[in-house]
């Protein structure tokens, strides 16, 4: 499972990433979470928010800090 | 859960929003509704309950409670913190609340589509007005500008969406309503709108779209499947606002009561035309100086009240101190530079400098009029 964070640094970027990793730890799935930073990178994937959470290349949420809970729940789902 | 499960890998087709439901928990919405119209209107009952309450029970506190005297300085500043801190909160509260209903149904998205095909002049109305009801946040400044500009929106358009989006504040006008009154609120909305519709318009004709960097353009040409946002019931918009207030004014409360402190302290104590004659009407080149002072700063809406507050406390005059609040609220350094990698010097310039004109016409106008 590929996780990524798309955005370019700002707070709720870092908050998002932080709470995408305890998901990732709390569901024992091993996966690193990856930040994606550069924009030409980040608008690859079409999004018009950061930011954004990416699972195996799809994006499944934009423009919100998603709690660790929501995140377990993408990642379930 | 009863959203179908889509198999790994598979896309999922852009029409199909509330398939794949994203983050969406809890059960379906329609066993939710009850529950959620109750809370809601039990939370409205206490609100007004509460806000009817402010008055008597700040002046029960300050003069009975506290045993102060009507006519002293403290007694008057004490009472004054005591009802408007209250009703402040109550207000954001609400209007945070209902404006993060609002911007639930307009996703960064839905935006796009509204403005895609329209023309100059009736788009920059369009975009400056939506610039107030969607969701942004200045550090997604770029993905936005990209995502409008590879539609076709034309760039002057894009802008004034740009400009109304951070000018145009619900925290703003809720404490310039509760501390000044509606007039002052109405006068800011109105300006806010103006500057957005008119700067973004006179950009458009400037030609500038040579400026934009070039990659921007690159980007567009590997198109793919936007991302499609989860779709709500009235339950999960109703979560977005009660999100909203824990979101804005769990974060700006501070800055509130610090505001609310200046004023009280200014309305007991510091006597008033203090300011009248390094910024009151009569100086002209105060509202330049304002705006010289107020582009490179960078503060939220919430922040900059207690500046204003001060400053009209002290006999600044209202349009010098308007064009102050603008000039930092909308233009700041770190957008500019998050704007840098998609616009190229020339074009900030002309952005920064069309939006600042703006600001310091609206200053001397109101110093005229008022």
């Amino acid at each position: 499972m590929r996780i990524q964070v798309l955005g370019t640094g700002c707070q709720k970027c870092k908050q998002l990433t932080a709470n995408a990793e305890q998901a990732v730890a709390e569901l024992a799935l091993g996966a690193t979470v990856e930040k994606v930073e550069d924009l030409r990178e980040i608008m690859k994937f079409r999004v018009m928010a950061t930011p954004a959470l990416v699972v195996d290349g799809q994006v499944r949420s934009a423009g919100k800090v998603l709690s660790p809970s929501e995140v377990k729940k993408v990642l379930a789902g | 859960m009863s959203r179908p499960t889509i198999e790994s890998g598979t896309p999922p087709a852009p029409c199909c929003g509330d398939a794949w439901s994203g983050v969406t928990p809890g059960a379906p919405p329609a066993s939710r509704l009850p529950g959620t119209l109750a809370l809601l209107a039990l939370a409205l009952a206490a609100w007004a309950a509460a806000y009817a309450a402010i008055l008597p029970l700040s002046e029960w506190i300050t003069f009975r409670l506290l045993g102060l005297s009507p006519g002293s300085r403290l007694g008057q500043s004490v009472a004054f913190f005591l009802y408007d801190a209250p009703k402040v909160l109550l207000l954001l509260t609400l209007v945070v609340f209902l404006v993060g209903i609002v911007r639930s149904f307009f996703t960064p998205e839905r935006t796009r589509a509204l403005l895609a095909g329209r023309r100059e002049s009736v788009g920059n109305v369009l975009a400056a007005a939506l610039g107030i009801v969607t969701p942004f946040c200045s550090c997604s400044a770029v993905p936005l500008f990209i995502g409008f500009v590879e539609v076709g929106i034309p760039l002057g358009v894009t802008l004034s969406f740009l400009i109304s989006a951070p000018m145009v504040n619900e925290v703003a006008l809720v404490l310039l309503f509760g501390l000044f009154g509606w007039k002052v609120a109405a006068l800011y909305l109105a300006t806010g709108l103006t500057i957005a519709i008119l700067a973004g318009f006179v950009l458009g004709r400037l030609k500038l779209e040579r400026f934009v960097e070039p990659w921007v353009h690159e980007s567009m040409q590997a198109a793919g499947a936007t991302y499609q946002a989860e779709r709500l019931g009235f339950a999960g918009r109703v979560e977005k606002g009660t999100e909203a207030v824990r979101d804005v004014v769990g974060k700006v409360w501070p800055w509130v009561l610090l505001g609310i402190a200046v004023g009280a302290g200014i309305h007991g104590y510091v006597p008033e035309g203090l300011l009248a004659g390094v910024m009151g009407k009569a100086a002209w080149w105060s509202v330049p100086v304002a705006v010289l002072i107020g582009v490179p700063m960078y503060s939220n809406a919430a922040g900059i009240i207690p500046v204003v507050e001060a400053l009209l406390g002290k006999g600044a005059a209202l349009g010098t101190v308007l064009a102050f609040m603008m000039s930092v609220i909308a233009l700041s350094l770190p957008e500019m530079i998050i704007l840098r990698k998609v616009l190229r010097p020339p074009l900030i310039a002309a952005f920064a400098g069309v939006v600042a004109v703006g600001i310091l016409l609206v200053g001397w106008l109101f110093n005229a009029l008022l």
